[in-house]
């Protein structure tokens, strides 16, 4: 038993990344990655809400009527989207005008919703809790490998602290204004699924067609 | 060259299968299809002689950019000449500048030798850059997925060079041509696999990335203080008619002796290229059709539509055609084989799109003075999926007719 519950925890991380390869909740990832601090914030919420949602709805399992199971799932989740939105404009202000839409959007982030169906509707409210915690955090991961990318190399900090000083301020480094467009994350986030999969190969899909090669005669 | 054969012949074994150097074998293969014809060929369907292969097509486009090249190398220099005889002596600073006096061409503007030669020394840095950190990332790739060293990167390495500006740092070089070929080409299996146009891509990737030397006034002449906005940046602020003040005609921009990169300002040169590739059947003259055609169409829509606050609206589409990377785009990006569509009819439509398209971001988007290098991507993207409604037309038309 202990051991699936860490394989709850640990797979989603690398083995079976929400983001990586089952490639949900890619919207939230390109427009919140531009700083470290936000991609934090984002992530901390995210987890939140996954792992609570899906312990709830997995407490209710049993008594959910079948056709009307998306309703009551999206209810138990946009109260904890609205109790996360309602704490971080309490406490962290200037961060939750940066995610503005974002934390709202939580409530449709396909991660959340994924995990509620294939998961929590089958599994008891402990096992339901690690893995929405594992997805959050695996989600996470990524967030945070693509901030790191796009913080360093777009504005020359991380956290808001100077690493690189900018031509602007003196220093050498010129920022790369790409990646502080959200399409960009798009490249990382690609470059990121070919890192995982030359170090697993077994993430690799089958090939759909494959080009005869020419042959020497 | 028997001699070269033998050679060829004697060192091959310790790069083929259980040689000593199996893992160069790309890099063996790369030198010797560099002079010899290729040993592989298709062994399946369908087959097609043809004394057309990879290797001419390359070298038939390589050749073509060169009124480009050679061009564009005198403009350079004549602008920076020009720019230099206004600045005073203050301006002549510069590895290039003491070199250029030191072997005694001066900085005469008249004198076309010294020019050209101030031109090509703004070239040369930039392709080496391009050509050393290119080519690594080709071979790098070559030798790890066993793949063949192409042709295709010559043509890439002149097309990039031939549109970024001259004076664009070259560590920046170095940068975009890395993008374009791992992201624009490798990552999708190579030369023939990609759907992007690899050094448009390069070339995207800068501009997005550092703006601020891709893009404006001073960047385009590569003297220190000097700056001059570009021919597209006054039409957009003042109007075709602007263009007068600042000593543009219709045929100074024709010919082509104003900003630009190095390449992309003379239309004479970039058609010159466009007949022989026509000429040798690289390029299909349906795409040039239906960019012409698209970009006459919209461009005299606009102009019948017309507009009070932007003065693009305005603009003639023979205009259209002699300012910006228009020409350039057309003769070697728009006619690339690969990333057009491929069906016949699909070609009208694909030229079309870029004529549309370039025309519709100039004009519409102030935020991107020049059209060409987006249009022709996001057409890029639209080829497969232009060639996929040709063929469905063509199976239900046959359908109906044999119902």
């Amino acid at each position: 038993m202990a051991q699936t519950r860490r394989t709850y925890l640990v797979d989603p991380l690398v083995d079976n990344n929400p983001i990586t390869l089952q490639v949900l909740g890619i919207c939230s990832a390109l427009a919140v990655t531009s700083s470290l601090q936000v991609s934090f914030v984002m992530a901390l919420a995210v987890t939140f809400v996954t792992a609570f949602a899906s312990m709830f709805i997995s407490m209710l399992r049993n008594h959910i009527p079948g056709s009307i199971r998306i309703i009551v799932q999206m209810v138990i989740i946009a109260s904890l989207v609205i109790l996360v939105d309602q704490i971080l404009k309490a406490y962290l202000f200037e961060i939750s005008k940066t995610l503005s839409v974002f934390v709202g959007l939580i409530i449709t982030n396909c991660i959340v919703m994924g995990r509620a169906e294939a998961f929590a509707m089958k599994n008891p409210p402990i096992d339901s809790f690690i893995d929405g915690v594992g997805n959050g955090l695996g989600y996470g991961l990524i967030l945070m490998l693509v901030g790191f990318v796009r913080e360093l190399f777009g504005s020359g900090t991380l956290f808001g602290i100077t690493v690189l000083p900018t031509v602007n301020n003196g220093g050498w480094y010129v920022p790369n204004g790409m990646l502080l467009l959200p399409p960009s994350a798009f490249f990382i986030i690609g470059l990121i699924i070919w890192a995982f999969r030359t170090w697993k190969p077994e993430q690799v899909e089958e090939r759909e067609f494959r080009i005869q090669e020419a042959e020497a005669h | 060259m028997k001699m070269l054969r033998g050679v060829f012949d004697k060192i091959e074994p310790n790069f083929e299968k259980g040689g000593k150097y199996e893992k160069y074998f790309a890099l063996y293969e790369a030198v010797e299809s560099f002079f010899y014809s290729p040993k592989t060929v298709s062994t399946v369907a369908p087959h097609a002689r043809s004394y057309t292969d990879m290797k001419r097509i390359m070298i038939y486009v390589f050749l073509a950019t060169m009124p480009c090249l050679f061009f564009g190398m005198w403009n350079t220099g004549h602008g920076a000449n020009v720019a230099l005889a206004a600045l005073g002596e203050e301006a002549h600073t510069g590895w290039r500048i003491g070199l250029m006096q030191w072997l005694g061409f001066g900085l005469n503007p008249d004198n076309i030798l010294s020019s050209m030669f101030h031109g090509f020394l703004w070239f040369l840095p930039i392709y080496v850059v391009t050509m050393v950190v290119g080519l690594f990332w080709e071979i790098l790739f070559a030798v790890i997925r066993g793949h063949e060293v192409n042709e295709g990167f010559f043509v890439t390495s002149i097309l990039y060079v031939l549109i970024v500006p001259a004076s664009t740092p070259l560590w920046q070089v170095a940068l975009g041509i890395s993008f374009g070929v791992v992201i624009g080409k490798e990552v999708f299996g190579g030369t023939g696999k990609n759907f992007l146009n690899p050094a448009l891509v390069a070339r995207a990737f800068l501009y997005f990335a550092y703006p601020a030397q891709m893009s404006g006034d001073s960047v385009w002449t590569p003297v220190d203080g000097f700056s001059g906005a570009t021919a597209l940046g006054i039409t957009a602020a003042n109007g075709v008619e602007g263009l007068a003040e600042y000593d543009i005609s219709f045929w100074s921009a024709f010919w082509g002796n104003m900003q630009g990169s190095f390449g992309e300002t003379s239309v004479v040169m970039c058609m010159i290229g466009l007949a022989f590739l026509l000429v040798t059947k690289i390029a299909n003259w349906r795409l040039v059709a239906g960019c012409v055609a698209g970009t006459v169409v919209f461009a005299t829509l606009l102009n019948i539509i017309g507009s009070d606050t932007n003065p693009m609206f305005s603009m003639p589409f023979w205009w259209h055609m002699v300012l910006g990377g228009w020409a350039f785009g057309l003769a070697f990006m728009v006619t690339e084989p690969v990333t057009a569509s491929h069906t016949n009819v699909g070609r009208f439509w694909y030229g079309a799109l870029i004529g549309f398209m370039v025309v519709m971001i100039r004009v519409i988007n102030p935020a991107f003075p020049e059209g060409m290098m987006l249009a022709i991507l996001f057409a890029n993207i639209f080829a497969p999926l232009i060639d996929w409604f040709v063929v469905r037309a063509n199976i239900s038309r046959r359908a109906k007719r044999n119902a």
